[in-house]
């Protein structure tokens, strides 16, 4: 019965982790992100003649303003599906 | 299914995510043969198409192969003379190279994950087999680790073993000896996160691609209604998938070429 509680307490715990993991990054993420498309959509209304450029740009800050959120992603995954924590009382 | 996953939907995502592992002698010398075997081919097949296409090259009216290489040539050139301003007859076809490749190994993911049981469970008998090279962090690691070593051989190249040497110890913060140890850390930082993060950011993205597909391939197994919605939000993740799948490769190129370019130009 002890060990029950343990593996419930640890993967309860890791639950919360991972909603933390996830929704804290994707705040940051989407967050970051309008900023850097807001700032292009009063560029390309100043210059349109810029769009092409700018839009380059745009897709290449996309994926570097993501890139920490979804190594986030990766881990809660981890977490989710092969929870290292376990073995601790899994042995 | 292997016996050791139960047909549960957490064993079914393992069984998903297991490579086909061969030990060495030490856990070290392991190394994954489906993930080696598919970049391989996938190789072979890209650089041989590219290399055929390039040798029956005309200079008058192109054939639609030849127009379609030209365009991504001309694509990955363009790049490469807009953000390095000097010799890039190296930088543009390592660019190209990883361009290409990343790409192709990303667009593994749109294979059905079960297909793979079917060309290689079924002929061959191998338990575990992950067609997407990417998905595996060896892969990413490898590309990133090669590009950071390039980086470091044209510093080296460019500025000389004492330039290079003096850079790390002196920029950015100046040259008096108090501040080297702030230099050396700085630039021990900056050294240690482009490869991490130019890895990682690669491998994120299609493993975490692979695990929503996945789970809402899973999501039908519920019943009817999971069938339907697990159905419209799957072609919806595939499409986002098949942007990402590009930017992904897009962007790895070009932080080839930028960290191979901030290596030539110094601080």
């Amino acid at each position: 019965m002890e060990k029950l509680q343990f593996l419930a307490m640890i993967q309860a715990h890791t639950g919360i982790g991972i909603g933390i993991m996830i929704g804290l990054g994707a705040l940051g993420a989407c967050i970051g992100v309008g900023l850097m498309c807001s700032r292009f959509l009063e560029g390309a209304a100043r210059q349109p003649e810029l769009i092409p450029q700018l839009q380059a740009k745009v897709f290449l800050l996309l994926g570097l303003i993501d890139a920490s959120f979804i190594i986030a992603v990766g881990i809660a995954m981890l977490f989710a599906f092969g929870n290292p924590l376990l073995a601790a009382v899994a042995g | 299914m292997s016996a050791e996953h139960a047909l549960t939907p957490t064993g079914y995502i393992q069984h998903h995510l297991s490579f086909l592992v061969k030990t060495g002698e030490t856990p070290f010398w392991n190394y994954h043969l489906d993930t080696i075997v598919t970049s391989a081919i996938l190789g072979i097949l890209t650089f041989g198409f590219l290399h055929l296409v390039v040798r029956g090259a005309t200079a008058g009216v192109p054939s639609k192969r030849q127009a379609a290489v030209e365009l991504i040539v001309d694509f990955v050139n363009e790049q490469a003379r807009s953000i390095f301003h000097g010799d890039i007859r190296f930088v543009a076809p390592l660019a190209l190279t990883v361009f290409v490749w990343v790409f192709l190994m990303n667009a593994m993911d749109f294979l059905p994950i079960d297909l793979m049981a079917e060309l290689v469970y079924k002929p061959l008998g191998l338990e575990y087999w992950r067609s997407v090279p990417t998905a595996d962090v060896n892969t990413t690691f490898a590309l990133a680790l090669s590009v950071w070593v390039l980086m470091i051989f044209f510093a080296i190249k460019v500025k000389g073993v004492g330039g290079f040497i003096h850079e790390l110890f002196c920029a950015p913060f100046g040259g008096n000896p108090v501040l080297w140890p702030f230099n050396f850390v700085f630039n021990l930082v900056e050294y240690i996160s482009k490869p991490l993060s130019h890895s990682l950011r690669l491998y994120g993205n299609i493993y975490a691609g692979e695990i929503i597909f996945m789970l809402l391939g899973l999501w039908a197994a519920t019943g009817v209604a999971g069938t339907i919605f697990g159905g419209i939000l799957s072609a919806g993740w595939a499409i986002f998938h098949i942007l990402i799948v590009g930017l992904q490769a897009f962007i790895f190129m070009m932080l080839t070429i930028v960290y191979i370019a901030m290596a030539q130009e110094g601080h």
